[in-house]
């Protein structure tokens, strides 16, 4: 029994969510390959031995130089059928949700999304989802395989082990419909500072600060932290934030050691992104906020007031 | 030109959700209402016809109560509904739905099939991705700015990096992101209109789709059972008094969080 662990990269570094649901997979057991799709990518799939996998699926081809879904759909039915893979597994983003979903269709294999945990009963891949806003967890299971899962970005740490991968090439042939889509160009628009996936420590802000201006609150703080600032969607959709680092439904969803939200009412929609954070700490003037409900550490007041003596404290705590 | 937008109905967002411990499947007993971030996706699809002409369908595959979802878009400005209804289709899962659903899609040769961004009961953003390679067509999904001349479309993608500029041929299928527009609301005049509009409801097999490849028996993924989240361990909520900061950092320094 193969599982195979889609290892998205960019710029030549494997994503840290991808390598995240390696570890998880390492530890729960089976045979576990990665797979590695790109163009003049040995590099890339020789660094994931690294991270303790000992097989490398590589498809290399000019076709995947840029970060288009449907050519890396023909990618993975390929190495499916090279490998016998019984379940494939990927980190959500917006890459690898469209091929995940794609590739569900092409091999009429089900998908479960929004998996934030996984393990195998009797050799059978199982997983845990929650629903409805995460006020119930969904055991979920497949009925045929391939099975296929999304796994919720940040579920799992990336752990590094050190060794090596034996690369093995598989290759494809490309659908018609699947090169149809061409790239124009690409706006890299990467807030300054870590980002938000790879941050411990994330300080958010939302309506609350104010005005774009407030930011700046979020921003000393994040840095006296050592962290990274994110967003939530009204902010956003109203031009004070870039949209990269929108946390929630329709942003992304993290889980750092530490989430510290400035001026958040904690709608849903936000929750959604952030609550499997370890530890929530909310400061809003409003004492009825629902993301009182579930921060860790919640207080009541000016962000004016409380933000900038937190940084301060923080500094000077931190030398 | 001819766009198929394809929509959901979703229980209200006011209305209280639960799963059914039983049949382990989402309760859609209570008030619908149009899943929100399809609202883009028509709105999306009225601009498109308003700038180049031709025909706007709202398709959906639901209980045929979804058709009052379907009329607040032909309220919007849509031309006709179709509503694949039939209950063998309750239950199924994404490889189920997508193949229903690009039945459905293929019936209306559309030059142009959208998605709005994802289903507020299922936490899906999946779907278009499975009808695409269904139908065989280029997609572009996360789409925050769209054009379209008379034989390619062009969007605008969000990324978790940034934006990414991707043109396809004509027929693709789009999947807007919900920034891409403001809905408009229906006019009154919009919604006495809407209930004259050609609403066409079918069953699975009036779209040739064979029973067992909906339900249960055409899904891939199955409910194995329910559990509560886990709870919260102690929670603090203080009221700053200008101790607050102090008080967090010292917390904080604790939980060796600093």
């Amino acid at each position: 029994m193969t599982t195979l662990v889609f290892l998205e990269h960019h710029g030549g570094a494997i994503q840290k969510g991808a390598l995240g649901v390696l570890a998880r997979a390492l530890a729960v057991g089976g045979d576990v390959a990665g797979v590695v799709v790109g163009n003049g990518v040995a590099d890339v799939a020789q660094s994931a031995g690294a991270y303790g996998v000992s097989t490398v699926y590589v498809v290399d081809d000019p076709a995947f130089e840029v970060p288009l879904p449907q050519p890396r759909v023909d990618a993975l039915e390929a190495v499916i059928a090279a490998s016998g893979a019984e379940n494939v597994l990927f980190a959500a983003s917006v890459l690898s949700a469209d091929i995940a979903a794609g590739l569900s269709a092409r091999l009429d294999a089900g998908l479960n999304w929004d998996v934030t945990d996984f393990s195998l009963e009797n050799g059978e891949l199982q997983a845990k989802r929650p629903a409805l806003g995460d006020t119930v967890v969904v055991d979920v299971g497949w009925t045929s395989t391939p099975r296929i899962a999304l796994v919720r970005s940040g579920a799992f740490e990336a752990v590094e082990t050190g060794g090596t991968a034996a690369v093995h090439p598989v290759s494809v042939t490309l659908q018609g419909f699947s090169t149809a889509a061409r790239m124009v160009d690409q706006i890299q628009e990467q807030a300054s500072g870590p980002s938000i996936e790879d941050a411990d420590v994330i300080v958010a802000g939302g309506r609350g600060l104010g005005s774009p201006d407030g930011f700046k609150l979020a921003e000393e703080l994040a840095e006296a932290l050592g962290g990274a600032v994110a967003a939530t969607r009204a902010v956003v959709d109203a031009g004070w934030y870039p949209y990269s680092t929108q946390v929630g439904q329709t942003g992304k969803s993290v889980s750092p050691k530490l989430y510290v939200a400035l001026g958040i009412s904690g709608a849903i929609q936000h929750k959604v992104g952030m609550q499997n954070s370890g530890t929530i700490v909310a400061i809003n003037k409003d004492p009825n906020a629902p993301i009182f409900d579930f921060a860790d550490f919640g207080i009541v007041g000016d962000l004016n007031q409380i933000a900038p003596k937190l940084a301060e404290l923080v500094r000077a705590r931190r030398g | 030109m001819k766009i198929v937008v394809c929509v959901k109905q979703v229980p209200d967002a006011n209305a209280v959700r639960r799963i059914d411990a039983t049949t382990h499947r989402l309760d859609r007993s209570g008030e619908g209402a149009l899943n929100a971030t399809d609202v883009n996706a028509v709105e999306e699809a009225l601009r498109l016809k308003e700038a180049h002409g031709g025909e706007v369908v709202v398709a959906s595959l639901g209980p045929a109560k979804a058709v009052d979802s379907l009329r607040k878009a032909l309220a919007m400005g849509a031309d006709r509904a179709l509503l694949v209804s039939d209950d063998a289709a309750a239950g199924s899962d994404l490889v189920a739905t997508s193949y229903a659903l690009a039945k459905a899609v293929e019936r209306e040769q559309a030059d142009l099939v959208l998605f709005g961004q994802q289903s507020s009961d299922s936490d899906g953003a999946v779907l278009w991705a499975a009808v695409a390679d269904r139908l065989r067509r280029p997609l572009i999904s996360q789409v925050a700015e769209l054009s379209v001349d008379g034989t390619s479309v062009q969007g605008k993608r969000q990324t978790e990096f940034g934006y990414d500029v991707i043109s396809a041929p004509l027929p693709a299928v789009i999947a807007v992101s919900d920034a891409i527009n403001e809905p408009r609301y229906p006019s009154l005049k919009g919604i006495m209109g809407a209930k004259s509009k050609p609403t066409e409801t079918l069953t699975l097999a009036g779209i040739g789709v064979e029973a067992d490849r909906v339900g249960t028996s055409g899904s891939r993924t199955s409910v194995l059972g329910l559990a509560p989240p886990p709870s919260k361990g102690d929670q603090v909520k203080i009221e700053d008094d200008g101790s607050a900061a102090g008080s967090l950092v010292d917390w904080l320094a604790e939980r060796k969080l600093l």
